[in-house]
């Protein structure tokens, strides 16, 4: 029954890191407890909240439905990779000038999802905004704000 | 070095000189007891170098206290908002007095207190400039974290000053001047919190990201229904399964709000302990049977029918009224359960030492309730224990129980010398909350010919035993519109429950304002007007119903004439008199008073295939002569309106023999960005210290929607959540 530890090479924002753990361990608790890395955050495990979204590729996953075993060769980027990338720094700098966070517990998540639609579409419209935005949850429900920060983020007004 | 300076009966300020040339200022009511040692409720570090530390002191979950009260401090100290850092303090209630988040009462406790401190502070240093130069104090100003003497073109910075100043008398904090509100300059500006920045870099601030040399994780594993017993259970293959320290059973006091009989699973990662916990097979005792959300409904049905109440309150005769009424009205109302769903389960690491001392770090709204608890259970002194209050990833309500903290510790106590962190899965969160509690309204109402309102009953029917309700299953006798209609009659049946209930978001007031708007709606249309018509009459005359209070602080008492203004306001702005509802789409109207703070919302709602969809929310609010933080404080209404939505629109939970069948956030679902609609907020002052935020916004949206409903299809809502 018991599934054998296996050493896995990841490439974590841009750093090689080899994490030892079961082949079915969630990358959201890789990333947490073995890693060590605390912006990823655990909502519901259930691919509910979006509270766990990292990219893979920069393509946005829910991390806590991603097993280790289907990594592969995935470039992951968490929260903490976002410093010095350009579209992430202007998200963050967008996030703070509008103050979106209340509990900020959802917010790591939030942004990433955020950096995956303008990478996309650099210029959202509304609904294009909330579509992209809807599997992540906010509890405080910043989601005002999360609208007005992505508009300015995408050099839109920040109001609609 | 610190010195406690007695100023007078009532406060005090301790003064310390700092190492470096900097001083540190503690202020605070003076204990009861002068032996009760220090209490301060703030804390100011100021460098040789100018850095400005203040101390915040009560728990941040996301209301913005961490970066509120701070302001007050500093607004007072006249310092560079920019160059101060705040510190989150430990806790220790007998050094900074009480220290939780709730009830949205931070504002009104600290409004005096902390503008005290930093007006102290400031004296001190002016005193200590005044001292330097040879000039009276009264010839020297203050601004940015400078002294400057105009007259001759001299400034000190506040850095300079620190080491004179620690040497200064302290004043009387009673006595010190405060700004007139024209001076302020941080009080009333939008200020980003002060740990945004360091949560968009991922640093580890909340209770689950705490990390320690050595760590362990735990699930606890317990019955289904809240509070049963542990028969017994197969532990061997959870035991043995891979990545697993300890599997422990942990023996409950029975009460969910302290410790619950459970098993621990103790692993090197939580998913371990997550796997290993589905090789479990327990037995636990069956203490729910009959108790489920239809079963509730069924028992107040026959409850309300039986109409045997007791009096919570009786004023003059409403019975006799009601018969002779020229018009009556009356309806039933009911509400659901609901979890709180804070996105962050709870959590709490706990470090236990051979020694005997405890280290918790916990993400909780009132951790001393945590300390206290665990001494009474698990016999470890207060005095040997000590808290980290983490940043807390949403509290509404939840977090004002400690359950988690006596769990962690229970765990972390069989396993000396190792940090164990316990972790609730989201099937946890929703299986161990404390819910809001269900409730059930008979209402009935009397006109006169002339359509004025002259008798008012209602029968409460919620949970609770020998008269005593449960958890936020309460009904104040003082409910509007008791005071404003003389025959009035407010009657309460409880019914026993095993289901745990426990404070949400403005508690009792969520439900309650839901209920009788809605049937004052009712009451107004019958009466041929619309409900802000009636609430304006209602409130025409000035009154102030209960006990205003001390005036430094905001008033505990109703004003009518409070009332009036966001009432008015609201409908200026929504452009209520001119509204045209076209088949599907309408405006509704509600107004709350709670948690100090008046609220009036109308909603824009249309009734469609897709169900209800809400468009726009107008709130106008009055919470006093000022806003500390205005963008936090427009934060707080709008979280509290998206809340108050999803109740009508969204999921509750619901029971079957006392366990509850929903598990995840399919099956609650929160609001989503999609749901949300624009909100445009509006702030009446008025002339009385400002009051808290955190809830009092949230109550009137939920009627505001629901009486738009009935404007757009004629249905009345009269069941939450609404069934159009
Ligand atoms: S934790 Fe992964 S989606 Fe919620
Ligand atoms: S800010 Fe609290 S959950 Fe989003």
């Amino acid at each position: 029954m018991e599934e054998p530890v296996q050493t896995y090479t990841l490439t974590i924002n841009g750093t090689v890191q080899q994490i030892s753990a079961t082949p079915d361990m969630p990358l959201l608790w890789a990333l947490r407890q073995e890693v060590g890395l605390s912006g990823v955050k655990f909502g519901c495990g259930a691919g509910l909240c979006g509270a766990c979204t990292v990219h893979m590729d920069g393509a946005p996953v829910r991390s806590c439905q991603t097993p280790l075993n289907s990594v592969g060769n995935a470039k992951i980027t968490t929260i903490e990779g976002l410093a010095g990338d350009p579209l992430g720094e202007r998200l963050i700098r967008a996030w703070l000038d509008i103050d979106v966070m209340q509990c900020g517990y959802c917010q790591a998540g939030q942004v990433m999802t955020a950096h995956a639609l303008l990478r996309e579409t650099p210029k959202p419209n509304g609904a294009q905004i909330d579509a992209a935005m809807e599997g992540n949850l906010c509890r405080c429900a910043t989601y005002p704000r999360i609208r007005e920060a992505i508009r300015l983020a995408s050099g839109q007004e920040a109001k609609a | 070095m610190s010195a406690l300076t007695d100023l007078n009966r009532r406060t005090f300020l301790t003064v310390s000189a700092l190492a470096g040339g900097g001083f540190a200022l503690g202020i605070g009511a003076a204990p009861a007891k002068a032996a009760d040692g220090a209490v301060l409720s703030a804390w100011i570090r100021i460098a040789a170098d100018g850095a400005v530390t203040i101390i915040s002191k009560n728990p941040e979950i996301g209301q913005g206290i961490k970066t509120a009260l701070p302001m007050l401090v500093a607004e007072e100290l006249d310092c560079d908002w920019n160059r101060v850092t705040v510190e989150q303090a430990m806790l220790d209630e007998g050094k900074y007095g009480r220290q939780f988040a709730g009830g949205s009462m931070a504002t009104p406790l600290h409004w005096l207190s902390m503008r005290q401190a930093g007006a102290a502070a400031r004296h001190m240093l002016v005193a200590a400039a005044a001292a330097k130069a040879g000039v009276a104090a009264n010839e020297l100003t203050t601004a940015k974290g400078m002294v400057r003497h105009t007259a001759s073109n001299r400034q000190w910075s506040y850095g300079e000053l620190a080491a004179e100043a620690a040497r200064q008398p302290a004043p009387d904090p009673g006595k010190v001047k405060l700004k007139a509100p024209e001076q302020f300059h941080i009080i009333g500006t939008p200020q980003t919190g002060v740990d945004s920045a360091r949560v968009l870099r991922g640093e580890p601030l909340f209770g689950i990201d705490v990390r320690l040399p050595g760590q362990l994780y735990a699930v606890f594993e317990t019955a289904s229904v809240p509070g049963a017993k542990l028969l017994q259970a197969s532990l061997e293959a959870a035991r043995a399964a891979h990545g697993v320290v300890a599997v422990l059973e942990i023996k409950g006091s029975g009460t969910p709000d302290v410790l619950v009989d459970g098993i621990a699973i103790v692993a090197t990662n939580i998913w371990y302990a997550e796997k290993a916990r589905q090789m479990i097979t327990a037995e636990w005792t069956l203490a729910g049977k009959g108790q489920g959300s239809g079963d509730f409904a069924k028992q107040a049905t026959r409850l309300l029918d039986a109409n045997k109440g007791s009096d919570l309150r009786r004023d003059g005769d409403a019975p006799a009224k009601l018969a002779k009424a020229a018009k009556t009205v009356s309806a039933r109302y009911a509400y659901p359960f609901l979890a709180h769903n804070t996105l962050e389960p709870q959590n709490c690491t706990a470090l236990y030492s051979a020694d005997g001392a405890l280290e918790l770090w916990a993400p909780c709204q009132a951790p001393q309730l945590g300390v206290t608890l665990i001494a009474q259970h698990l016999g470890i002194p207060a005095s040997r224990q000590s808290v980290h209050m983490m940043r807390i990833g949403g509290g509404f309500g939840r977090r004002l129980m400690a359950d988690y903290m006596v769990q962690a510790a229970a765990i972390a106590k069989q396993l000396p010398g190792r940090p164990v962190q316990l972790v609730f899965s989201r099937a946890d969160d929703l299986k161990r909350d404390f819910y809001r509690p269900a409730g059930w309204h008979g209402f009935s109402a009397g006109l006169d010919e002339a359509g004025k309102l002259i008798a008012f009953t209602d029968h409460f029917i919620s949970f609770g035993e020998n008269g005593k309700p449960m958890r936020s299953a309460q009904l104040n006798p003082a409910h509007f519109p008791a005071g404003l209609v003389d025959d009035l009659l407010y009657t309460q049946d409880l019914m026993p429950s095993v289901i745990p209930t426990g404070p949400l978001r403005a508690p009792a007031s969520n439900a309650l304002c839901f209920a009788f708007q809605s049937f004052l709606d009712e009451v107004a249309q019958a009466a041929g007007k619309d409900l802000p018509q009636l609430m304006l009459e209602l409130c025409a005359e000035d009154k102030v119903l209960g006990d205003p209070g001390d005036a430094s602080r905001a008033s505990p008492a109703f004003v009518t004439k409070r009332a009036r203004g966001v009432i008015e306001q609201v409908l200026k702005d929504s452009g209520w008199a001119t509204r045209k509802a076209t088949k599907g789409r309408a405006l509704g109207f509600g107004f709350y008073f709670c948690h100090l703070g008046y609220f009036a919302e109308v909603a824009d709602v249309s009734v469609g295939k897709e169900g209800v969809k809400v468009h726009k929310v107008w709130a106008a609010g009055d919470v006093g002569s000022a806003l500390i933080n205005p963008r936090g404080a427009e934060a707080q209404v709008r979280g509290a309106v998206i809340e108050g939505i999803a109740t009508v629109t969204g999921q509750p939970v619901t029971f079957t023999d006392g366990a509850v069948d929903q598990r995840n956030f399919d099956g609650t679902s929160p609001p989503r960005i999609s749901a949300t609609p624009e909100i445009a907020i509006s702030w009446v002052k008025s002339d009385t210290p400002p009051s808290g935020l955190g809830e009092p916004a949230l109550p009137p949206v939920i009627p505001a929607v629901t009486n738009a409903i009935f404007a757009a299809t004629g249905k009345r809502i009269r069941a939450l959540p609404a069934v159009v």
